[in-house]
């Protein structure tokens, strides 16, 4: 009796580690690291690791959006099993909705934590391709120190902003500070360009790249008057490099104490306001500038969102990974780290959050109206139709046509992409 | 008469054996590289896309040239044959070619000048020069893309201190330095190949014509013209053929140097834009395979060329 009690004792030992390794799965996560990202994710990792016994690889991505999507697409058509969950853009999820898991049932219960329109954003004839990870919607960053030693306001049109950066620029290279820049943004030609160029013409007035109904009015005079005003920063208060600036770019610069102001998204502030910057508790963020009198400002709709693979071997667990990295705790843990907004609602209303960023909850209007991209209206089309917008801007802020002929231009190349429809 | 049956026998089975020593190369070859290259033929005459392959429908020259008649007289011609950005990018290509083979030939005929004469520490200088060479080019043009860094950049950093430019300079965002800005990378790292290429034919000069030469007083750039430039031409031109090839399927210099740039965006990049980023799988196919062709067409004219000009020169 007393043999067999010790054998069904090591019978249910063994068999309970064997259940633990094979419940134990690997899983591989992939994303563009920007700024603290990584360092992030790790950590949330390492808990989710501790509290499941699974293993999470990063697979970590080049900065530039247009470079990851092409990657994930490639992996997507070949039903490349390697790749468990992807954190994507908000406009590439959508555009690769067929060979994503169907997330509504799964997140049934949760789903109305989260900000209706991020929701709405990855919702794809009814299916959820994606659950929202964090927000994004740029800021203007601006010298507060330095906006204060020239009695300057802090600008609300965009003319206004030309002058005081110009204004600041030359007093501070009279001083001997030659590298002192007024503005820089996002020039490159790349999917940022399109967000900073729709900012820009929304907010003269000038309408959508495509409007929400398909139609196509971006050649307009507003819309011209916004590229002509761009076009007049560069090599002036933005050094030419700026037209092959990306994000990480543009902080370099600003970080660096070289810029007055800076055109980016949310993630730069926890980075500038860090321990080892230069610019800590000199600088402050407010909505982006107007055209004129009667004009709304705009920030366009960014956001990251996590998708789980059709082809991952282990999509339960995935699943639950992707929730896990959207719960309450987490999003709280990203927006006090690395300024990111959150998309779940009560974050924004949490006073840990509003203590250690004052600058979540005040910009909790901004990413609720946040323009968003037309690439719910353009649909598969999404990338060329930003591709042709972001070379009519890049051409025009590098001087090749004026914004009257490049949106000419543009508006021809829309018309014909759209054909018989989107 | 047994004798030339058993020579057919021998012959026979030679041939035999050669096929089968081929045969595992043949059908490596056609898995590698034929049925991919029939398959993008094929996707080109297809309305294919990346996400369905599967589904692909056969559309005929569609993606080549189509006229859409709107009726009244109105229409326009489509696809690629009638598309400025393909011209753009034919045409960025051929520049490209044309001045980075260009200016490698010069400078890797200096330089293998240079290293065909005896000095001392010739075989140090002779590895230190193929060091751009051996870096692979995704890695030398990220190299590159942050020495040309407009804010950060030690190129620029330099040129301002010794008083060449009064202003940091652009370099991979400015239109009119963007196409520069590739050249010089490319130059800078095959110079080195068609240098050793170069250096080869130079090898194998026969020594005692420039003892001749001397003896009778010949001036070296008269030497040079008449004796060493005919007898290492046709190894010159087999540089130039190699590096023509090489540069007309550029993608990875302009890819990272100067992304989703227009100004330098090659025919390579602007099939990858189209097969990966745009949902025109189809399209890009198109674009590969007359990338393809105009590859193909120029080297065989220029193999047909060249051979021309050697006959007369003879």
């Amino acid at each position: 009796m007393k043999h067999f009690k010790t054998f069904t004792g090591v019978l249910l030992a063994a068999s309970a580690l064997m259940s633990v390794s094979a419940g134990a799965v690997e899983l591989n996560i992939v994303h563009g690291a920007i700024g603290k990202d990584n360092e992030v994710l790790r950590k949330e990792l390492d808990r989710y690791e501790e509290m499941t016994g699974n293993t999470v690889n990063i697979v970590s991505m080049p900065e530039s959006t247009t470079d990851q999507f092409g990657q994930y697409k490639l992996w997507l058509s070949a039903k490349s099993p390697d790749i468990d969950v992807y954190r994507i853009d908000v406009i590439g999820a959508p555009q690769l909705a067929s060979h994503f898991v169907d997330l509504t049932e799964a997140t049934a219960d949760i789903i109305d934590q989260f900000v209706p329109a991020a929701v709405e954003s990855q919702t794809v004839d009814g299916k959820l391709v994606a659950l929202p990870m964090f927000l994004g919607a740029p800021a203007l960053y601006y010298r507060s120190d330095l906006l204060e030693k020239y009695d300057q306001p802090v600008p609300e049109t965009w003319e206004q902003m030309t002058e005081t950066a110009q204004i600041i620029m030359d007093g501070e290279r009279a001083e001997g500070n030659d590298d002192m820049w007024g503005f820089v943004f996002q020039g490159a030609p790349y999917e940022g360009l399109t967000c900073d160029g729709q900012e820009w013409i929304y907010s003269y007035g000038g309408g959508r790249i495509v409007e929400l109904d398909g139609s196509i009015a971006i050649n307009n005079p507003e819309a011209a008057e916004a590229l002509n005003m761009a076009k007049s920063w560069v090599g002036t208060i933005a050094p030419q490099g700026v037209l092959n600036y990306m994000e990480e770019d543009a902080r370099g610069v600003f970080q660096s104490g070289n810029a007055v102001f800076m055109r980016n998204w949310n993630y730069a502030y926890a980075l500038a306001d860090g321990e080892d910057s230069p610019v800590k508790g000199k600088f402050d963020v407010t909505t982006l500038p107007v055209g004129g009198e009667g004009d709304s400002s705009a920030a366009t709709l960014g956001g990251w969102h996590l998708a789980v693979s059709k082809y991952s071997p282990n999509p339960d667990e995935a699943i639950e990974l992707v929730k896990f990295l959207n719960n309450f705790e987490n999003q709280k843990e990203r927006a006090i780290e690395t300024s990111r907004p959150p998309t779940v609602t009560a974050v924004y209303d949490d006073p840990e959050v509003a203590e250690a960023q004052p600058f979540i909850p005040r910009w909790k209007p901004v990413v609720l109206n946040a323009l968003p991209r037309p690439s719910a209206a353009t649909k598969r089309k999404y990338n060329e139709v930003s591709s042709e917008f972001w070379t009519a801007v890049h051409d025009t802020l590098s001087g090749d046509g004026t914004a009257e002929q490049n949106l000419a231009k543009l508006e021809a190349k829309l018309k014909r992409l759209r054909g018989n429809g989107w | 008469m047994a004798e030339p049956v058993e020579k057919s026998t021998l012959s026979q089975q030679r041939v035999m054996s050669a096929w089968v020593f081929l045969a595992p190369m043949l059908a490596v070859l056609a898995v590698v590289a034929v049925y991919p290259l029939v398959k993008t033929i094929y996707f080109g005459f297809t309305d294919a896309s990346i996400d369905f392959p599967g589904q692909a429908q056969w559309v005929g020259f569609r993606n080549y040239l189509e006229y859409l008649d709107y009726g009244g007289g109105e229409g326009e011609y489509y696809g690629l044959l009638a598309d400025p950005d393909w011209w753009r990018a034919v045409w960025n290509t051929l520049r490209f070619t044309f001045f980075s083979v260009l200016f490698e030939t010069i400078f890797g005929m200096i330089i293998a000048l240079v290293l065909n004469t005896q000095f001392f520490g010739r075989s140090l200088v002779r590895a230190a020069v193929l060091i751009p060479w051996a870096i692979p080019t995704i890695v030398s043009a990220k190299m590159w893309a942050w020495m040309m860094h407009d804010q950060f950049g030690i190129l620029n950093d330099m040129l301002m201190k010794l008083h060449i430019i009064s202003e940091p300079v652009a370099w991979t965002a400015d239109p009119d330095t963007a196409m520069l800005a590739v050249l010089i990378v490319d130059i800078w790292k095959t110079t080195p190949f068609m240098a050793l290429l170069i250096l080869a034919g130079l090898q194998m000069v026969p020594k005692d014509m420039y003892e001749a030469a001397k003896l009778d007083g010949i001036h070296p750039v008269r030497v040079f013209r008449k004796v060493t430039l005919p007898l290492i031409m046709p190894a010159v031109l087999v540089a130039i053929v190699f590096r023509a090839l090489d540069a007309l399927r550029v993608f990875d210099i302009v890819y990272v140097l100067t992304p989703n740039n227009a100004n330098t965006a090659t025919m390579s990049v602007f099939a990858r834009e189209n097969l990966f980023d745009f949902d025109r799988f189809a399209y890009g196919s198109a674009a590969s395979t007359l990338l393809f062709l105009i590859i193909a067409l120029l080297t065989i004219g220029f193999i047909r060329a060249t051979r021309m000009n050697l006959g007369g020169d003879r």
